[in-house]
């Protein structure tokens, strides 16, 4: 087949993964997902197990060593049919405590260690980037397959360039849909879905070229048996060691993997799905290895000597002639090698960006966290750690060559990340694991690891020298790197295996035997073990003095202001308070610091908060309180705590009831005697020119002045009355509301308009972005447009800046539409936010520029008829009221 | 919250759910058992391709996939209740 | 001379009736929109009566009154208070006001008040 054909599809269904990635993206947005949240979904995403290394590898494996290649896929399914050990308990801490990666989970366990995440990051980004190297390497060999097979005598391709090529293309995508936001909880549907997509493409591809093989050249099932039995591969034998090393390897390599730990745990949206993935992904990696070794025997017999068995599956369809077949395993090599490379870079930017960047930034810039916008530079770290570990991958398959040596570095890449291992299964099952055990075990099994696998795996004389192979380090003989204390009985890989996770595990237990663990560790250590027994004991954070609204501006810079905003409102509400800022309890902070963790990691999230709020966490001494404290409580029966927290609730009932009744008398007094000064001060005025009038005797000009006084105090007087009426009918909910469709952009015209009546002396800017504006709204556009020109006129009254702004910003989600109205004046101080919705409170005005202080409790009760509400919008710069109303009113709800 | 004592003894219902969930935790332990039996098959304790080994060996993951899906959809009704068995 | 008056009230068209109708009488009338201002401009220029407006913008009617009477110098100086609401007499009472007017008034009221106290002889210290 033509090679620009290959080169063309392969940019068409390119073309269609970004298609698929953005609409589901789109969909997202406005939150209709429907089934690509289904169990199905993901599924197919825990796919990106499967690899280049094994849609290519396996039958090469299985040519070189039989039966070898399933306890890849057999670890894996042991861990998946007995998720009920250890893969519900891990994604429930993930969703429970919004951790990010591996590295968050390990830091996060352990006290909330950024040490700990910076070590499991390096121990990732070591293992992944040979790994990554294969991906491209694959995706070359595969094109070069084309190439030379191509007859045409097309250009055959240079090797470094398709993988620069193959390099820049994935950085581009994964960028681009893998760091819109910044949360880990509701990210990358689009990503997900294209693996998924993805995922298929590689089954059909391996199913088709399998059946090909065993009812195309073979003669069916009994045929390929018999080749089978007849086959060179019969000489083959395994070692009982190796094998049981295998099983455990990948078994632990599919929970530690940080690609598979992103979309296990980080992506779960369900975990309802873990169920159904628990024997559908099984049924996955069956599936992908059914053909496996029916294509290696007939690959063996039917290639000619010598060639490469790891492309059996694109060379036997290529050179049985069937051009679309190899297409489509092409598309499924391909597939495979970009699907891992796109997560594994999303995992590893998280981990870099959260546990070395923005620590590091951090640190070099000690108030940052208050000033800067924090969102960008972690999105921006991402980005760059998303590129520099592609880099890394072409760095590594530039240097090595793309020799046959990488084949071999799947393997190693396991050993290297099954390290974490003992850190993660202690940590979630064992509460006496502590940090020092970690970060022994950690270092001990990178250290072995390194030393017995993967240096070594460069070749003598490389890495490491001829003469520490032969000798040893040191001239130890103890200590050669393949036969640590003269163990020479294991193959190299088991031999790693037994060595690196045996002295890591003594390491650890030793480690957490003998150092006592800090109190931020035991809680987070009881919070995970415990898991599944609800929340634990005290909260991390002891009331502190801190300003809400500065840990609103913070989170604002992290989560980003929509998502922050209603986040504080949520939390507001649960308080029982309205607007914007809930107070700082503690259990408000906790649920901050966790909701922060999702973005930067438990560890910034912990130093930022502990920044604004101070060192306020607990001691061992309040740990202990709260346990005796809790031992004591357990001796009260049930029913005695239950009748108490139903006095209690009742008391707090009654003593609401009370407040509110009493509050509601007051409210009366005072806005009885307020509405009789406001009518008594224009009638004062009018009824002294008046008087002053009858008696004639003046001058013309005083007549005509006072005469205009007299008019314009009567107007307010009438203002005053309508304002009055109009308020005690929306009160009532007696109000006709005229619904019909309006334009918002329209809307806002007119109110701009009207409200230049006020204070038409000043120049003001206004900021609008008219295309979000163009929306039709169902509702009553005199009595939006009344609400508009009231908090208009409003900015342009009491705006005090030099060159007063006032930027209009509209947004539509799920139905409903805010209007952000924010000037940059000084703003309104925190006590009177939301006194000023209240009837005639005016707040200390030196240019009361007429209004009785009625605008914004008019404007409330509209908004309110409307289905909708008006807020103050603390942390903005200036000044700025949200009016939330729904798209479309419906007439009962009116 | 602390709950209440669990209760000793169990309806029909929870009981049968539990030992479903011993079930599902025992099944990777058989699946382990059941993939290195063929090790013990061969003499030298070697094992050579053979295409009984391969029909054994998806046979089994058959088996235990099949098992595995008839636990999932049992366990899953449970699994929101949290109530940690023991 | 005129006797001067003093009057503390905010809102502008008020202030301008009352000026209007005590300048046309003899009398010299200076005028503060707020506690602050007033509380200086008595001191540099003392008044023979002041004229106070009980809801005012910053420092209410009351607070001023307290203050002027607080001061030693200010303390027997006539204070006359326009009232809106008919319940703050007492607490104005209290705090040492000498006569009271509620708005509305008629001119002729509060002419006949501003007269009757320039022409009473200062209480005794």
């Amino acid at each position: 087949m033509p090679f620009n054909l290959l080169v063309l599809s392969c940019l068409l269904y390119v073309a269609f993964l970004f298609a698929v990635a953005f609409v589901v993206e789109r969909r997202a947005a406005r939150g209709r997902l429907g089934w690509l949240r289904s169990p199905l979904v993901y599924t197919l995403s825990l796919s990106i197990y499967c690899t280049a290394w094994t849609f290519y590898g396996a039958v090469g494996y299985a040519a070189r060593s039989g039966l070898e290649f399933l306890t890849i896929y057999f670890g894996p399914t042991l861990v998946f049919i007995g998720w009920w050990w250890l893969l519900r308990k891990l994604v429930r801490i993930g969703r429970q405590y919004h951790v990010t990666s591996i590295a968050d989970l390990i830091s996060s366990r352990y006290g909330k260690s950024n040490l700990l995440g910076v070590i499991v990051t390096l121990i990732a980004v070591i293992a992944a980037t040979p790994y990554i190297a294969l991906q491209l390497q694959s995706v070359v060999l595969s094109f070069g397959v084309f190439a030379s097979a191509a007859p045409d005598g097309s250009r055959p391709l240079d090797p470094g360039q398709t993988a620069v090529w193959v390099a820049v293309g994935l950085a581009f995508f994964t960028i681009l849909f893998g760091t819109r936001n910044l949360d880990a909880r509701e990210q990358h549907h689009g990503i997900v879905t294209a693996i998924a997509v993805e995922a298929v493409v590689k089954l059909v591809a391996l199913l088709a070229v399998g059946s090909f093989v065993v009812w195309g050249i073979a003669g069916g099932v009994a045929d390929v048996i018999a080749r089978i039995d007849a086959a060179d591969l019969s000489a083959w034998q395994v070692e009982p060691g190796r094998w049981t090393g295998l099983i455990f390897l990948s078994a632990a390599a599919v929970i530690t993997l940080p690609r598979m730990f992103q979309v296990m745990v980080v992506e779960n949206e369900d975990e309802g799905h873990l169920a159904r993935a628990s024997w559908a992904f099984p049924l996955y990696l069956m599936a992908m290895s059914l053909f496996i070794v029916p294509i290696a025997v007939v690959g063996l017999e039917r290639m000619p000597a010598g060639s490469n068995p790891d492309m059996f599956v694109l060379t036997l369809p290529l050179a049985e002639g069937q051009g679309a077949l190899a297409m489509l395993v092409f598309l499924g090599g391909f597939s495979s090698a970009t699907s891992m490379v796109i997560v594994e870079s999303i995992a590893l930017a998280t981990m870099i960006s959260n546990h070395v960047m923005i620590p590091l930034w951090l640190r070099l810039r000690p108030g940052a966290a208050a000033a800067d916008d924090l969102r960008s530079v972690v999105l921006m770290a991402r980005r760059l750690a998303i590129a520099v570990v592609l880099a890394l991958g072409y760095g590594y398959y530039h240097v090595s060559g793309g020799s046959a040596a990488l084949a071999a570095i799947g393997l190693i890449a396991f050993l290297g990340v099954a390290q974490v291992l003992p850190a993660m299964l202690g940590g979630i099952f064992w509460r006496g694991a502590t940090r020092t055990g970690a970060f022994l075990g950690l270092v001990t099994g990178l250290v072995v690891w390194a030393y017995t696998s993967f240096l070594p795996s460069f070749g003598p004389g490389a890495a490491l020298s001829q003469a520490i192979f032969a000798d040893g380090l040191f001239g130890l003989s103890w200590l050669r790197p393949q036969a640590l204390f003269g163990t020479q009985a294991m193959d190299p890989i088991t031999h790693a295996l037994f060595w690196s996770l045996a002295l890591n595990v003594l390491a650890f237990c030793l480690g957490s035997l003998f150092t006592f663990p800090g109190p931020v560790e035991r809680l987070q250590g009881a919070a995970f073990v415990n898991v599944f027994e609800g929340a634990v004991g005290p909260q991390r954070w002891a009331r502190g003095q801190v300003d809400p609204e500065a840990l609103l501006g913070m989170a604002q810079r992290i989560l980003g202001e929509e998502t922050a905003l209603s986040f504080f409102q949520a939390a507001a509400r649960a308080q029982g308070k309205e607007g914007f800022l809930p107070d700082p309890t503690p259990t408000f902070l906790d649920q901050l610091e966790t909701r922060l963790s999702g973005s930067v990691g438990a560890a910034t999230a912990h130093a930022m908060i502990s920044q604004l709020v101070g060192r306020a966490t607990v001691t061992v001494e309040d740990l202990m309180a709260v346990a005796s404290e809790s031992a004591q409580l357990l001796e009260y029966s049930a029913q005695l705590e239950a009748r108490e927290a139903e006095l209690t609730r009742t008391a707090g009932a009654l003593r609401e009831a009370n407040e509110k009744l009493t509050q509601l008398s007051l409210q009366k007094d005072a806005f009885l005697s307020q509405i009789s000064h406001e009518l008594r001060t224009p009638m004062t005025s009018i009824r002294a020119f008046s008087e002053i009038l009858t008696e004639g005797d003046l001058p013309p000009e005083s007549v005509v002045r006072y005469g205009k006084i007299i008019h314009d105090e009567a107007k307010r007087l009438t203002r005053l009355l309508d304002d009055l009426l109009d308020l005690s009918v929306l009160e009532n909910g007696s109000v006709q509301l005229n619904l019909g469709l309006a334009s918002l952009q329209g809307m806002l015209d007119t109110a701009l308009t009207a409200a230049r009546q006020t204070r038409p002396d000043r120049e003001f800017l206004v900021i609008r972005d008219l295309p979000s504006e163009a929306i039709y709204l169902k509702t009553d556009a005199d009595r939006l447009t009344q609400v508009f020109i009231n908090l208009i006129s409003n900015a342009r009254k009491y705006c005090d800046a030099a060159r007063p702004e006032l930027r209009i910003v509209v947004r539509q989600r799920a139905g409903r539409v805010t209007v952000d109205f924010i000037d940059n004046g000084k703003g309104i101080p925190k006590d009177s936010q939301t006194l000023i919705f209240e009837k005639f409170a005016r707040l200390t005005d030196a240019n009361r520029a007429g209004g009785a202080g009625l605008g914004l409790a008019i404007c409330r009760e509209i908004m309110t008829n409307l289905g909708g509400a008006v807020a103050y919008l603390p942390g903005q710069k200036g000044a700025a009221f949200r009016v939330t109303l729904p798209l479309r009113l419906e007439r009962q709800a009116a | 919250m602390r709950r209440p004592k669990p209760p000793l003894f169990l309806a029909r219902a929870p009981y049968r759910r539990r030992r479903l969930r011993d079930a599902a935790r025992l099944l990777p332990v058989v699946g382990i058992f059941l993939l290195l039996l063929p090790l013990l098959w061969t003499q030298d304790s070697r094992m050579a391709l053979r295409s009984g080994d391969v029909i054994y060996f998806f046979l089994v993951w058959v088996g235990l996939i099949g098992v595995a899906a008839a636990f999932a959809a049992g366990l899953r009704g449970g699994d929101g209740t949290d109530d940690e068995e023991d | 001379m005129a006797k001067h008056v003093l009057l503390i009230e905010d809102e502008p068209n008020i202030a301008e009736a009352i000026r209007f109708l005590l300048t046309r009488d003899g009398l010299r009338v200076s005028h503060a929109p707020e506690g602050d201002t007033a509380l200086v401009m008595l001191r540099q220029d003392p008044p023979d009566l002041v004229i106070l407006d009980h809801m005012l913008p910053g420092m209410s009617g009351l607070e001023i009154l307290t203050a002027v009477r607080a001061d030693p110098q200010c303390r027997d100086l006539p204070v006359m208070m326009l009232t809106a609401r008919g319940r703050d007499r007492e607490m104005a009472e209290e705090a040492g006001a000498d006569c009271f007017m509620t708005k509305p008034f008629s001119n002729a009221e509060i002419l006949a008040e501003v007269r009757a106290m320039l022409s009473q002889p200062r209480r005794a210290v």
